[in-house]
């Protein structure tokens, strides 16, 4: 089974931390994603910038309308996602828990995909 | 991060709201900045027990300000309160105040604070002084070695600008549109003055001093967070990480500088660029243009170019013509000279820079571009004229030796040097 770990985190804290604290935890996050990496069960991971960089299309209304920011204001922010291949929840949550250890505070969305399509890009 | 660096990181971002919402309660910067120092001391005991709590600056707020009271109520009555009792239950009460502090009045109490530090009474050293203690929390010995000044200096510029704080008017009720603008404005152009302190750093103060730009970095970006749709806020933000990615790129092992187009362009942070990018281009879609996002754009140009010579210089020219309708400034005009000596030549330049003289007679860019320009026209007498001029009126040793280089190249071969400035 394929799963999306989406991540999210308070923006303002985050976006706070120092390089060297950046650094660490970012040493810690790639460790944390070894095993799943050498299994072959990591797909794609992404950061995204924060939600100041965002713009949004609501489309409910005709014309449909952009407005800066991001969809929902929340005290939690998405700020990334992995895909991962599981055999079961307990496994995903296992990754999870490994992530979280080396990055405390926020809260990880698992959540289970009905759709992926690996794509074209190369970065 | 262990424990004690995930709540210092956390306290730190917590601080502008926690301790501008505490302003508001107490209208006195000292009691705020004291109730917050408290709350920070029951959050170290509180938190590696319980837990982070989900809007650490709610809890912040909620405790720092009970602790205020009771510190009030006991100097009143000279007589001690069981401050554990009105502590108890927080995690029910700190829901209700997430629920009444909702995002619009943090805004104007963050944006009040930034505002209270750019009071016009103030000189610009103490604004931002006085805005990195109480908004930032750098300590006062951070803060003086960021500003080169001892202590004891740093001390007395903040307790001056309190002290002329607390003289002066505070508007506290909830600004209309106008009174909002015009302080977004003195904020932003407060941030963009720490900014430049960081920026305008040379040789061995760079590693005390850089940290001004991160700082400033980090106000922006709370900032923008509260006003999203402001396209001059992108702007400025956009401006700072532009002007930032290159930072690694700026100066050699000696701490000379290296001037934009010599710059190693792989050691520009490619993060930070992207940031600027997506920032301009949606602070461009408003369509309401201001001088940070023309600066940026700018910045942006130079930065798209993975070469020097990929420079799109005449849409940077035209970027300039803007800013000079914008903000009219001999300053902004020298620079569009340099623009103008890549599109149409040096001669060209130079005619566009003479009429300047007077009013720059004592800048030390505007002799750099000038004795650069005669020396591309083989002017060489002259250039050294300008040079002598600019290496007189440096305004630090990387900024002289620069220019030293420069003259001698002349002395050595006496021909015209390729590079320009």
């Amino acid at each position: 089974m394929l799963y999306a770990v989406l991540c999210y985190n308070s923006e303002e804290t985050v976006f706070s931390w120092s390089k060297q604290e950046e650094e660490a935890v970012m040493t810690k996050l790639i460790a944390a994603q070894e095993k799943m990496a050498k299994a072959g069960k990591l797909g794609p991971v992404a950061r995204l910038m924060p939600t100041t960089a965002a713009t949004t299309l609501r489309k409910d209304r005709e014309p449909a309308v952009v407005i800066d920011g991001p969809f929902a204001e929340t005290k939690e922010q998405l700020l990334g996602f992995y895909v991962i291949d599981c055999e079961s929840l307990e496994e995903a949550l296992d990754f999870a828990r490994d992530l979280g250890k080396a990055n405390p505070g926020g809260a990880y969305e698992i959540r289970p995909m009905a759709l992926f399509r690996p794509g074209s890009l190369r970065q | 991060m262990n424990d004690i660096a995930w709540i210092d990181a956390a306290l730190t971002s917590a601080r502008p709201r926690a301790v501008s919402a505490l302003l508001r309660y107490f209208r006195n910067l000292d009691s705020a900045e004291e109730a917050f120092q408290n709350a920070c001391l029951k959050a170290l005991d509180s938190w590696p027990r319980n837990g982070p709590p989900r809007d650490p600056a709610a809890w912040l707020i909620m405790v720092g300000r009970n602790v205020g009271i009771d510190d009030a109520r006991r100097k009143a009555k000279q007589q001690a309160l069981p401050d554990e009792e009105a502590l108890s239950d927080l995690s029910d009460a700190e829901a209700e105040i997430a629920d009444r502090l909702d995002d619009s009045r943090y805004r104007d109490d963050i944006l009040r604070l930034l505002f209270i530090c750019c009071h016009p009474d103030l000189p610009a050293t103490q604004q931002i002084g006085l805005a990195l203690r109480v908004v930032s929390g750098l300590t006062v010995p951070q803060i003086a070695r960021a500003f080169l000044v001892s202590e004891s200096a740093m001390e007395q510029r903040i307790t001056r600008a309190k002290s002329r704080i607390a003289k002066a008017d505070v508007p506290f009720e909830t600004p209309g549109a106008p009174e909002r603008a015009e302080r977004l404005g003195a904020v932003a152009g407060m941030i963009y003055l720490i900014f430049n302190e960081g920026y305008s750093a040379t040789g061995g103060e760079l590693p005390l001093r850089a940290p001004l730009c991160e700082e400033a970095i980090r106000l922006v970006r709370l900032l923008l967070r509260l006003f999203q749709n402001e396209p001059e806020i992108m702007g400025l933000m956009a401006l700072m990480l532009l002007q930032h990615a290159r930072a690694a790129a700026r100066f050699d092992k000696d701490g000379s500088i290296i001037l934009l187009e010599d710059q190693d362009r792989s050691l520009w942070d490619k993060q930070m660029i992207a940031e600027g990018l997506a920032l301009i281009d949606k602070a461009m879609r408003h369509r309401r243009p201001g001088p940070y996002q023309v600066q940026a754009a700018i910045a942006a140009l130079h930065a798209r170019a993975a070469r020097p010579e990929e420079t799109d210089w005449a849409q940077i020219d035209l970027l300039y013509a803007t800013l000079e309708r914008l903000t009219p400034s001999p300053v902004v005009t020298l620079n569009r000279a340099v623009a103008i000596s890549k599109l149409r030549g040096p001669e060209a330049a130079l005619q566009m820079i003479e009429p300047l003289a007077p009013d720059l007679s004592g800048y030390f860019y505007f002799f750099g571009v000038k004795g650069a320009m005669l020396q591309q026209l083989g002017r060489n007498e002259e250039a050294r004229i300008a040079f002598d001029r600019a290496i007189a009126l440096a305004n630090n040793a990387a900024e002289a030796a620069h220019i030293r280089s420069h003259l001698d190249r002349l002395q050595n071969n006496g021909a015209p040097a390729s590079k320009k400035v």
